[in-house]
């Protein structure tokens, strides 16, 4: 026990004041998300006292029909938002990066408009807007779910625009004119040279859009139709009666799922690409 | 000039201006097929801009650029007979050597086993050969430089172009890239053309050199002539070291000329100026052809200097500074006059810098066909 050697100056970790304040923060952060997913398992039909291990709120969840739908609507709407929020956003962004036009600086502005204005905001305003439009409610499924993909969309493709248009940043454009140099037509240049570059921004905004799509619950709330209610919505709408150990198990089944996906899109891309994306 | 050789670039009374900005203005010359051509200036001159618009990455504003004796004005970047190694290198990060080798091959359409034999030799070219699934973050700037060499070399273009292809690299390194380049191109028989604003670069690897100003040609020539001949003030002084004195042409006859500069005493040249009689000019007198004397070796520094009259190609001064570089040592030595005269001497033995120290009188004299008369 003698032969520990110093403290240097950087090594944060090794104090104890700095451990237990990351403790602490780690403690805040999560401890009500580890007690909801502890109180999923809990036999009793409220939240609040221990009556011992059960999985049959599982088996509830998923036999509860329209949480199921809510399900299934939410992954949809979040899957067709993101893909769609990803191919615009990412053209934005080239397109803001690589020319110059008149007004641009308003065109940039305008587009990070949905990440600033309050959300409560932009959900009077689809409502009104889908109203106006005389937005058709009774279509079949997955088409009903367009106002609200749209509106999704809106508010996604912002967050993709800037966290490629952050990557772009970095790319050296002689890679690009070295590849036409080589040959390469302007459409094989992006695809096998400024693609490339720029897919770990390409993986971080879609992992950013999925995610914000599937929690959002105000632009939903006021876009959704009588039919068409998703996940964030629908556990809404059951904790009004009360706090169930369904809900619970319903929300531990979206968090595992969002984070395996989080983990599998880290995975294939690397943590450093993504990071090396800010 | 004309070697009889096919030009395989004519650039036609080219201009590029961005806005207000004349980048380049009105440039004409022609590059012969085979040669290690070069263009020489300081940065902002215009010279990378002009290197741009062959490979295509610009358009001339004015003129017409003609490469193996197609006008290109209309041909993308990707369409010409031409390749470049760019200044960052610009070797794909995602692709490892193969790859980055084989990508004009691959895209082309050529087969894989034709793209797999042209890769491994453009390797060995390079001398990368066993490099082949490197990943670009794993190599050294020397190396991503040969892969960029490689890169463009396996195209088989009509004209290699490089654009500072020596900047990024270390003092050592980049004297031995020169011979290489001069090596390579010398095997592969492209026609090089290289920008930079390096005086020992271009000397050292050039058949030609074009000095670019302000846009223009200030000079095309030889390096030896550039450096022994220069046309003007600013080549003078770019490619090299060099006194420059303003005078004044006393006589100028067909085999002999004399300048007087007030600056530095009276100048003989045994060659003819054909320049008018009593106009300005400037002396350019290069450092290392100036020999330095102790004063009372009076009649040695007369003796030496005979082919010129009495009283001609003769100064004294004073030792201000030195400067001891090892191989030769630099003295600024201030003139009777009060100009000052930078003159090098070569150290032939170890203790010669101790010859000649701070606040010496010193006599200098030079030969008569040393000067250099410059009439702009």
């Amino acid at each position: 026990m003698f032969n520990r050697t110093a403290i240097a100056p950087l090594e944060y970790t090794r104090k104890l004041w700095m451990r237990s304040w990351v403790g602490l923060t780690m403690l805040f952060l999560y401890a009500p998300l580890v007690v909801l997913m502890i109180f999923s398992f809990n036999d009793s039909k409220r939240n609040v006292m221990w009556k011992g291990f059960t999985l049959k709120y599982y088996e509830k969840a998923l036999n509860n029909d329209s949480l199921v739908e809510a399900m299934v609507n939410s992954l949809t709407i979040a899957f067709l938002a993101t893909v769609i929020s990803l191919v615009i956003g990412a053209l934005a962004a080239v397109m803001l990066w690589r020319f110059r036009f008149p007004f641009k600086g308003l065109v940039e502005g305008t587009m990070s408009l949905p990440i600033i204005v309050p959300e409560i905001c932009l959900g009077v305003a689809f409502l009104i807007f889908f109203a106006k439009l005389d937005w058709p409610t009774d279509l079949a499924w997955p088409l009903n779910l367009s106002a609200i993909t749209i509106a999704h969309i809106t508010f996604c493709f912002p967050f993709v625009a800037m966290v490629v248009r952050a990557r772009l940043a970095s790319f050296n454009r002689e890679e690009e004119e070295a590849a036409k140099d080589l040959g390469a037509t302007e459409w094989q240049a992006f695809r096998d040279v400024l693609l490339p570059h720029i897919k770990p921004s390409l993986v971080a905004g879609a992992l950013l859009a999925f995610t914000l799509s599937l929690d959002d619950f105000v632009i939903t709330f006021f876009t959704s139709g009588p039919d068409t209610i998703t996940f964030p919505v629908k556990v809404y709408s059951m904790v009004r009666f009360s706090v169930t150990p369904e809900v619970n198990a319903a929300s531990t089944i979206l968090i595992i799922l969002t984070v395996a996906l989080t983990f599998i899109a880290l995975k294939y891309q690397g943590v450093k690409g993504i990071a090396e994306t800010h | 000039m004309n070697e009889g050789k096919q030009p395989i670039i004519e650039i036609r009374n080219v201009s590029k201006r961005f806005g207000k900005v004349t980048a380049v203005d009105n440039i004409s010359l022609d590059i012969r097929a085979g040669e290690f051509f070069v263009l020489l200036g300081p940065s902002g001159c215009g010279k990378t801009t002009l290197l741009r618009m062959i490979a295509g990455f610009e358009m001339p504003t004015e003129g017409q650029i003609i490469i193996d004796g197609q006008d290109m004005s209309l041909v993308p970047p990707n369409k010409r007979p031409v390749n470049m190694v760019f200044q960052s290198y610009a070797v794909f990060p995602h692709m490892n050597v193969t790859d980055n080798v084989g990508y004009g091959l691959r895209i082309s359409g050529i087969s894989k086993a034709e793209t797999r034999d042209r890769v491994a030799e453009a390797l060995e070219l390079v001398k990368l050969s066993g490099f082949e699934d490197r990943m670009p973050d794993q190599m050294s700037g020397g190396q991503r430089q040969r892969v960029a060499l490689a890169r463009s070399l396996v195209m088989r273009p009509k004209v290699l172009l490089l654009d500072e292809p020596l900047s990024a690299l270390d003092a050592k390194l980049r004297a031995q890239m020169q011979f290489e380049l001069a090596d390579l191109q010398d095997k592969v028989g492209i026609t090089f053309v290289t920008v930079t604003h390096d005086q020992d670069e271009a000397l050292s690897m050039a058949s030609r050199v074009a000095v670019i100003n302000k846009g223009e040609v200030a000079q095309l020539a030889p390096p030896s002539d550039l450096y022994e001949y220069p046309a003007n003030r600013f080549v003078a002084d770019f490619v090299g070291s060099v006194n420059i004195f303003e005078g004044t042409l006393t006589l100028d006859e067909p085999d002999k000329a004399a300048v007087d500069c007030p600056g530095l005493g009276k100048i003989y040249l045994n060659h003819g100026v054909t320049g008018p009689h009593g106009a300005n000019v400037w002396i350019a007198l290069r450092p290392e052809k100036i020999y330095l004397h102790v004063p009372g070796e009076g009649k040695a520094v007369r003796a030496a200097a005979q082919d010129a009259p009495d009283g001609h190609n003769l100064a004294r001064g004073t030792i201000k500074g030195m400067s001891y570089l090892g191989d030769v040592t630099l003295y600024d030595i201030q003139l009777e006059g009060g100009h000052i005269i930078r003159v090098s001497r070569p150290n032939l033995s170890r203790h010669d810098q101790e010859d000649f120290t701070w606040d010496d009188k010193v006599s200098m004299h030079w030969r008569a066909d040393s000067p250099v008369v410059l009439l702009s």
